[in-house]
C-alpha cells in the first residue's frame, strides 16, 4: 500500500490551496454572509470556471477538465477545507451535467453543457415531493403528453435555489400504471415557463435556500426529456458515477477542529486555558480521531472509483459518517464555547466569526439531504451485508 | 496512492486464513486458554515452518526479509482466528526490538532462533504502576562487576512463564526526566532470582507477574545503550500498538461476520432477525466501525512501515480499533441473544479479547491524551 500522493498531485493540491486561500478570505465570507447566503456565490463559481476547475471531472469533449478521480478528490478536499461555496454550480456540475453527458442527445449536450462549464447557469433539482422523500420513487408529479409537448402538474419541495435557478431538472410520473420505478421520466425545464410558482421555505438559520415549487400545466417540449420515456429513474442513477468520496465533510471538520484547538489555547476559563481542561482535551482528541478516520474512508472511496470499482456501500458510508461527524463536531464546538457558542454571526462578541451556531444548524440538514442516515444504513445492510428485506 | 495489497500480501492472507482455519479451531483456542503454557508447541512448530516467526527477520538471519506492513496482514488474520500463543510477544515485541536495537552479536545469536521457532520471547515493560509512560519504570538495574543486578517487579508481561528470553526494561538512573535513565536487558529464562506467575486475565492470555530478585545479567546482554533505552521502547510501542490494532480489527471482522450470518439464520416472528431494521442498523454500524478501522489501521501501519513520524496516526488508529472491537463484540452478543453470553459461544472469546486488546498499549483515554498532546493542547 502507499498512502502518499504523487509529486504532480501534491503540486496540484498546492495550486488549489493557494488559490482558495487567496479567494476565500474573511472579507469574502463576511460579504457573502451579509447577503444571507451560506453556500451560493455565482461570482466565485465563474472564477472556478476560469481556472478550469468547475467541470474538471467531465470529459474534455464536453468542455470538462478530464481530471482523474484523485485530482477531483484533492480539489474537493481543499474546497471543503476552505469552505468554498458550491451552491451556484453543484447541481449543474455534479448532477444534471453528468446525467446529460451519459444519457442526453447530441443536441441536448450542445445546448445545456457549455453554459454549465462556463458557470453561467444555476440549476435546481425537482426530485423530492411532500409524499416522496426517502421513498423518492413514489413521486406523483405528473407529465402528460399533449401533442409534441408534455404538460406538467404537481408539486416539488425542498427545492434548493429554485428561486435563483434558471433551469430545473425534474422527475415526473409518466405512467401511473407501471411499477413505481418504471413510470418516471426526466425533464429539463426552463424556470421561466408559465405555470411555475416558487414559494419560499425558510430554514432555522432564517436563510432562504429551500422552496416549494408548484407546476400547473407547465408546457415542456418533448426534446427536453432526458433519456427515454419512463426511464427517468435510471437516468437519475447515472450521477452515482461521479466522485463520491464525501471528502468535503472531514475536510470542513478538519478546518473547524483547527480553529477549535486555537480557541482552546487562547481562551481562559476559571483562570486556566481551556486547552488544559481534561474534558476539552479528551473531546478534541476524539474529534481528531473521527476526522482522520473519515478522511481515510473518503480516500478509500476515491481509490475504488479510481480503479473503476463502484463503491456501492463505501460511498453511502462516507456520506453517512461525514455528515454525522459534522453534526457532532459542530455540537461539540458549541459545547466548548459555552455561552459564546449561542451567538449569531452579527454579534460583536461572537468568536470564530459566529460560525459555530450557524454551522451546527446547517449540519442538521446534512444528515437528511441526499439520502438520510437511515437510508444509508439500509443500503449498507441490504447491499453490503446481504441482509433480507424487512 | 495505492490502497491495494500486493499479490504476495494477498497470498499470505489467504494461506494464513486457510492454515489457521484447519490448524487452530476454536476447540484448540479453548483448550489453550485453560492450559498452563497457553500455546501449542505443534502449532508453533508449523507456524515456524511456514516462516511466520521470521517474516520480518532479514534473510541473513534466517528470516524471510519481508516488511513490517506484511506482518500486519498476518496479524490481522491471527486476530481473526484469535490464535493463542507467544507470536506477538516473540515477533512484534521481541524480534522487532532486537532488529531495531540489537548489536551484531545479539542479532546473530537471537534472530535465527526466533525465525526457526526455537526461541520464545517476552517483553517485561509494565509494572504495578500500570502505565506505558517512562515514569512507570521503577525496576532497578545496578552495575556490579561484569553484570547488572535487577531488582523489582513487572506486571502484565505476556508469556514470561514460557519465555526463553525476557527483554526487561529497567531504570538505571533517577532524574528529572523519567525518559532518561532507562536501560534494556535481555534476561535468559530460568536465571536464578527470576520468578514468573501467570495472572488470570479476562483474555486468559498468560500475562504474568515477574519478580526480579537479585537477578544477575551479564553486561553484554544490554540491549542498546546504558540509560538511553526509552526511545527504543517508544519505537517498539509504536510498532506494537499498530500491530495490536491489526489483530483487533481482524477479530472485529470475525465477530461481525458471525453476527451477520446469525442474523440471516435466526428466525423470530416468522422471519430472519436480520430483516428487522433495528438489527440491520446495528450491523450497518458494526460494519462501518470495522471498515473504517481497517483503513485507519492500514494508514498507520504504512506510516510506521515507511519510517515516517507516526505517533499521532498510531494513537488515532488504536483509539478507533479499541472502540470498534468493543462495540462490535458487544453488539454481537446482543444480536445473538442469550446464547451469545455463554462460555460455549465463540462470541465471548472475541468479546473478552476486545477488552484485553483495549487495555494493551494504552486504552482509548490514553490514546486520546497522546493525540491531544500532538494537537498542541
Amino acid at each position: 500500500m502507499d498512502f502518499s500522493f504523487t509529486a504532480e498531485e501534491e503540486r496540484f493540491r498546492a495550486e488549489v490551496s493557494a488559490f482558495l486561500k487567496k479567494e476565500i478570505t474573511d472579507e469574502f465570507l463576511r460579504d457573502f454572509e451579509a447577503r444571507g447566503e451560506f453556500d451560493f456565490c455565482p461570482e466565485f463559481t465563474k472564477k472556478l470556471a476560469q481556472k478550469g476547475w468547475l467541470a474538471m471531472a467531465w470529459p474534455k469533449e464536453y468542455g470538462g477538465g478530464g481530471a482523474t478521480i484523485m485530482q477531483q478528490l484533492i480539489f474537493s478536499e481543499e474546497a471543503g477545507y476552505f469552505g468554498a461555496p458550491t451552491g451556484a454550480h453543484r447541481q449543474g456540475t455534479n448532477l444534471v451535467g453528468p446525467a446529460i453527458i451519459a444519457r442526453g442527445t447530441e443536441e441536448q449536450k450542445k445546448r445545456f453543457l457549455p453554459p454549465i462549464t462556463r458557470g453561467e447557469v444555476v440549476w435546481c433539482q425537482g426530485f423530492s415531493e411532500p409524499n416522496a422523500g426517502s421513498d423518492l420513487a413514489s413521486l406523483q408529479c405528473r407529465a402528460v403528453e399533449d401533442g409534441d409537448d408534455y404538460l406538467i402538474t404537481g408539486q416539488k419541495v425542498w427545492t434548493t435555489n429554485a428561486h435563483r435557478a434558471h433551469w430545473c431538472h425534474l422527475l415526473t410520473r409518466t405512467d401511473p400504471e407501471a411499477p413505481k420505478h418504471r413510470g418516471i421520466s426526466y425533464f429539463l425545464i426552463d424556470m421561466k415557463s408559465p405555470g411555475i410558482e416558487v414559494r419560499p421555505l425558510i430554514n432555522m438559520l432564517a436563510s432562504h435556500d429551500f422552496n416549494e415549487v408548484f407546476f400547473d400545466g407547465v408546457r415542456v417540449p418533448r426534446e427536453n426529456m432526458l433519456g427515454e420515456k419512463n426511464q427517468g429513474w435510471y437516468v437519475s442513477q447515472v450521477t452515482l458515477m461521479g466522485e463520491r468520496s464525501g471528502i468535503a465533510f472531514p475536510a470542513m471538520c478538519r478546518r473547524l477542529l483547527e480553529r477549535l484547538i486555537q480557541f482552546a489555547k487562547e481562551t481562559k476559563r476559571n483562570g486556566e486555558p481551556l486547552a488544559h481542561d481534561p474534558i476539552v482535551r479528551r473531546k478534541l482528541a476524539d474529534a481528531a480521531v473521527q476526522v482522520e478516520v473519515n478522511r481515510m474512508l473518503a480516500y478509500r472511496v476515491a481509490w475504488m472509483q479510481h480503479k473503476g470499482l463502484l463503491p456501492m456501500v463505501e460511498a453511502p458510508a462516507s456520506k453517512l459518517m461525514g455528515s454525522e461527524l459534522m453534526k457532532w463536531l459542530t455540537a461539540l464546538a458549541m459545547e466548548i464555547m459555552g455561552l459564546y457558542g449561542q451567538l449569531q454571526q452579527v454579534s460583536k462578541f461572537a468568536p470564530l466569526r459566529g460560525q459555530i451556531a450557524r454551522m451546527h444548524m446547517y449540519s442538521l440538514g446534512m444528515t437528511i439531504a441526499m439520502g438520510t442516515s437511515e437510508i444509508m444504513k439500509n443500503i449498507i445492510a441490504l447491499r453490503g451485508l446481504g441482509l433480507p428485506r424487512g | 496512492m495505492d490502497l491495494d495489497f500486493t499479490q504476495e500480501q494477498e497470498m499470505l492472507r489467504t494461506s494464513a486464513r486457510d492454515f489457521l482455519t484447519t490448524e487452530c479451531p476454536k476447540t484448540l483456542v479453548r483448550e489453550l486458554e485453560e492450559s498452563e503454557k497457553g500455546y501449542s508447541p505443534e502449532l508453533w512448530k508449523k507456524m515456524a515452518e511456514l516462516g511466520w516467526m521470521g517474516l520480518v527477520i532479514p534473510e541473513e538471519y534466517g528470516g524471510m526479509g519481508m516488511q513490517f506492513f506484511d506482518l500486519i496482514v498476518l496479524l490481522e488474520e491471527m486476530g481473526r482466528n484469535i490464535v493463542p500463543g507467544p507470536f506477538f510477544s516473540t515477533v512484534v515485541l521481541g524480534a522487532l526490538l532486537i532488529l531495531n536495537a540489537g548489536s551484531g552479536e545479539q542479532k546473530k545469536e537471537l534472530l535465527p532462533k526466533i525465525a526457526n521457532g526455537e526461541a520464545i520471547l517476552a517483553l517485561a515493560l509494565t509494572e504495578p504502576t500500570a502505565t506505558y509512560e517512562a515514569s512507570g519504570i521503577k525496576l532497578k538495574a545496578v552495575a556490579k562487576g561484569d553484570s547488572f543486578v535487577l531488582n523489582g517487579s513487572k506486571l502484565f508481561v505476556e508469556n514470561a512463564h514460557i519465555a526463553d528470553y525476557i527483554i526487561c526494561v529497567t531504570r538505571t538512573k533517577e532524574g528529572a526526566n523519567p525518559e532518561d535513565g532507562i536501560t534494556l536487558f535481555i534476561v535468559e529464562g530460568g536465571t536464578p532470582g527470576l520468578k514468573c506467575e501467570v495472572v488470570p486475565t479476562i483474555g486468559l492470555d498468560k500475562q504474568c507477574e515477574v519478580i526480579f530478585d537479585n537477578v544477575k545479567v551479564p553486561k553484554k546482554n544490554m540491549l542498546g545503550k546504558l540509560d538511553k533505552g526509552w526511545p527504543l521502547v517508544a519505537r517498539t510501542l509504536e510498532q506494537a500498538t499498530v500491530a495490536k490494532c491489526a489483530e483487533m480489527i481482524g477479530g472485529a471482522q470475525a465477530a461481525l461476520d458471525m453476527s451477520v450470518n446469525y442474523a440471516k439464520e435466526r428466525v423470530q416472528y416468522g422471519r430472519p432477525i436480520g430483516a428487522f431494521q433495528a438489527i440491520q442498523f446495528y450491523l450497518a454500524d458494526m460494519w462501518m466501525k470495522v471498515d473504517m478501522g481497517k483503513n485507519i489501521v492500514y494508514e498507520a501501519a504504512w506510516t510506521v512501515s515507511e519510517g515516517l513520524p507516526a505517533t499521532e496516526k498510531v494513537a488515532i488508529a488504536k483509539g478507533w480499533a479499541n472502540e470498534a472491537y468493543k462495540f462490535v463484540t458487544e453488539r454481537g452478543v446482543q444480536i445473538h441473544g442469550a446464547i451469545g453470553t455463554t462460555r460455549d459461544h465463540d462470541m465471548g472469546l472475541y468479546f473478552r479479547r476486545a477488552w484485553a486488546g483495549d487495555v494493551a498499549f494504552g486504552n482509548t483515554e490514553f490514546q486520546r491524551e497522546m493525540v491531544a498532546r500532538h494537537l498542541g493542547l
